[in-house]
């Protein structure tokens, strides 16, 4: 049995119902759990001396929308001892796009988290900086939410090319 | 200066002036440090030993904006980095030029979405704009000679015109 | 006047700064997005008591360019040339890493030949970006002649890249399913004419400033963090391996062939900026080393794959084949269906690890990209590394990290 199968049955037996799907794709591992048992779910795989997945690789967001629910926010864990990586993933619906902060099991989450609430609008209870990190912080907006649009400039054409230079605002001094 | 106030012709005494003063500024143009992206590693190749910038005197980067002639602006400018662009320009004394390196602040280059200015002429007045992406260090003496050649080109009544409150 | 997003009112971080700030005991100074030393548009808000560092607060942002989302609106093969503007020192990889991430996703497979090119272009890669660190660490620590030496021999590397693809730094020649073209002739040669010729300049390097005591006395004993903290705050590449751990992802999760490969990964011991210093140094031995097993074994056959579902035809095909016709139209102009489903590549990037998560939605563009970037996480631990540290310190500290401001801000 690898390790992640390890893992993951041992997640399992632990949290029952709260994980309701183990996905397999391409070979790699992701878990579905509740946001409610997420912050629980890290501290066990990273204090268990049989789990040990010490390092947090990457936590990032996806955006569903109109589908519900909404929002995924998925995990990388990555364990030195047994050179594995196991992904988590915990949906969110746009009503409440809340979840725990790790951060207190994992600290370098505190930017990651930043990064997700700045792009994402999801915000983590707990977090101990919830300030907008990449956007200036008056900027309205999550720019990473499929609604919001990209901001594109109009590409100039010839048959387009002088309104819109004349449109464009150019510094005089 | 007190001679643009007269805007006179005074023939040859203005012309040797304006040419005197033009090759002056051309010859240690100091360039303020302001790499930022992609463009600004070309920038420092083009300093480094291959593609000597020093021969024109401009090795010199200064990173104070009071102490430098022109702003080399190389490489992406994002909507947060806009204000401090502006601040830096305005903080420059006159005279003053600007290069706008590479394609990301000539147009917005590669990238045209929510984060990038697309480009850095809607923030400041750009003197030479250098294509590429980013531009081969050889592009880039070819847009500062090419300012050269317009500020060797500058009249009197152009250094008046170019005091700004 | 001064627009509201750049000041910063010191209510706003209060939970950040130590209470004598609030207090007025200390300073509050602010490290510019401009400015000479910090490698790019980072701001650090800094609490100083006289000239010792309490606390360090980055503000990053002034490089964010939307490329995950810019992405999300181009096909896979055109979100391609996105990837390299991202760390802009370290292009090849950054190609590689997203090129992993796609033919895992549409399981593409790739000849053997073009993962030994892969491997020699990333290593070269490595090794100009390491010189680009050198170049900049040193320069901060006053060491000028050692900026002209490094950029001297990354010229050497750039001209290779040239030779290979036509541009110096942002190449795209890494693409799904293999390469843009096969190397051109008199590559292979070019190539070990530099690999002859580097050692020597790298010890000329090691000769200026390993045993110099000005540099020992400046990177010794600074910006010290041990080996589980590293691991906390998720650090990887030369920043976890100067503090004792021996995590390499070319090693642990090899790819693009690198188990053929035999290196060593150089690790320090005490976590300061003189072991990263060491531990970067030593991997361009490595790389060197790998350049040359790859170049000795450089099998011949195919640059990219055959599957013509991906990966459009040679030209030479449209003349005479009307599926090459169909296909060439398809591909350039819709691109490829990608399965529903996510993927996770972890590869080793010069700063440390570089991972890309791509979400594929049965369409022809990536529905949500994202890349895990080492100096993201790097910048996280700034104030940790610079605690009790002078102004000067922070100058050396920040340059050990190695950081990249278009990596850390995308």
């Amino acid at each position: 049995m690898s390790h992640v199968e390890y893992a993951a049955a041992m997640l399992r037996e632990k949290f029952g119902d709260r994980i309701p799907a183990v996905e397999e794709f391409r070979g790699q591992t992701t878990m579905v759990i509740d946001r409610g048992a997420i912050r629980a779910a890290c501290q066990l795989l990273h204090d268990d001396p049989r789990l040990s997945f010490d390092l947090l690789a990457a936590l990032t967001a996806v955006d569903y929308w109109p589908e519900e629910p909404r929002f995924s926010i998925v995990y990388q864990l990555y364990s030195l001892k047994h050179n594995a990586f196991l992904g988590l993933r915990v949906p969110l619906f746009s009503a409440s796009p809340e979840v725990a902060s790790i951060e207190s099991v994992y600290p370098n989450a505190n930017w990651h988290e930043r990064e997700v609430f700045d792009m994402f609008g999801v915000t983590f209870g707990g977090h101990s900086d919830p300030r907008r990190i990449l956007m200036p912080a008056d900027w309205v907006g999550h720019p990473l939410r499929k609604d919001y649009p990209l901001g594109y400039e109009e590409v100039q054409f010839t048959f387009n090319a002088a309104e819109i230079d004349r449109r464009k605002a150019y510094a005089k001094e | 200066m007190g001679v643009e106030q007269k805007l006179g012709n005074l023939g040859v005494a203005t012309t040797t002036l304006e040419r005197a003063v033009n090759w002056s500024r051309t010859n240690a143009m100091w360039p303020m440090l302001f790499g930022l992206a992609c463009c600004a590693i070309e920038m420092m190749s083009a300093e480094s030993a291959d593609y000597d910038m020093s021969r024109f005197g401009m090795e010199l980067m200064r990173p104070s904006p009071r102490q430098s002639d022109l702003m080399i602006v190389a490489g992406r400018v994002s909507r947060k980095m806009a204000p401090v662009l502006r601040r830096l320009y305005d903080q420059m004394p006159d005279p003053k030029w600007v290069v706008a390196m590479g394609d990301c602040c000539s147009c917005g280059g590669v990238f045209n979405n929510y984060a990038i200015v697309p480009g850095v002429d809607e923030i400041v007045p750009v003197d030479v704009y250098v294509a590429g992406c980013p531009p081969r260090p050889e592009a880039l003496i070819h847009g500062i000679l090419t300012l050269h050649a317009k500020v060797r080109g500058e009249k009197i009544p152009d250094w008046a015109t170019r005091v700004t409150p | 006047m001064p627009p509201s997003s750049m000041e910063v009112t010191l209510d706003e971080l209060k939970h950040l700064v130590s209470p004598r700030a609030l207090a007025g005991d200390t300073m509050l100074l602010n490290m510019g997005p401009q400015h000479p030393s910090t490698h790019g548009v980072l701001r650090l808000l800094l609490e100083l008591d006289g000239e010792v560092v309490v606390t360090c607060i980055p503000d990053i942002g002034f490089l964010h360019t939307g490329i995950e989302k810019n992405m999300e609106v181009k096909t896979y093969i055109q979100a391609l040339v996105m990837t390299d503007r991202m760390d802009y020192l370290n292009n090849l990889g950054n190609n590689l890493t997203y090129c992993l991430a796609v033919e895992k996703l549409v399981e593409l497979d790739v000849p053997p030949r073009a993962q030994a090119v892969r491997v020699i272009l990333t290593e070269l890669q490595r090794i100009s970006s390491h010189l680009v660190w050198l170049a900049t660490h040193a320069l901060d620590l006053a060491a000028m002649s050692t900026f002209l030496y490094c950029f001297r021999e990354r010229e050497l590397i750039l001209d290779l890249f040239e030779m290979v693809s036509g541009q110096r730094m942002m190449t795209s020649y890494i693409r799904p399913g293999g390469l843009w073209r096969d190397l051109p002739p008199g590559f292979e040669d070019a190539v070990r004419r530099f690999l002859k010729a580097f050692p020597a300049r790298i010890a000329e390097y090691e000769s200026m400033l390993t045993k110099n005591p000005l540099f020992i006395d400046r990177t010794r004993k600074i910006g010290v963090i041990s080996a589980e903290d590293a691991l906390r705050w998720g650090l990887t590449g030369p920043m976890l391996r100067g503090s004792g751990i021996g995590l390499d992802f070319r090693k642990a999760q090899p790819y693009s062939g690198y188990e053929q490969y035999q290196f060593d990964v150089p690790t320090g011991t005490h976590g300061d900026t003189y072991d990263r210093y060491l531990v970067r140094m030593a991997e361009l031995y490595q790389s060197v080393s790998i350049i040359r097993q790859a170049l000795d074994r450089l099998p011949g056959g195919p640059f990219i794959s055959s599957n013509r579902k991906f990966i459009p035809p040679p030209r030479s095909e449209l003349g005479h084949s009307m599926e090459a016709v169909i296909h060439h139209f398809k591909l350039w102009t819709e691109g490829y269906p990608a399965p529903k489903g996510a993927v996770y590549v972890a590869t080793e990037s010069p700063r440390g690890e570089l991972g890309c998560y791509l979400v594929g939605d049965g369409g022809p563009k990536p529905y949500r990209v994202h890349f895990r970037t080492p100096s993201f996480a790097h910048l996280q631990v700034l104030p940790l590394l610079s605690k009790g540290h002078f102004v000067a310190d922070l100058v050396g500290i920040i340059g050990s990290a190695d950081i990249v401001l278009g990596d850390a801000d995308r």
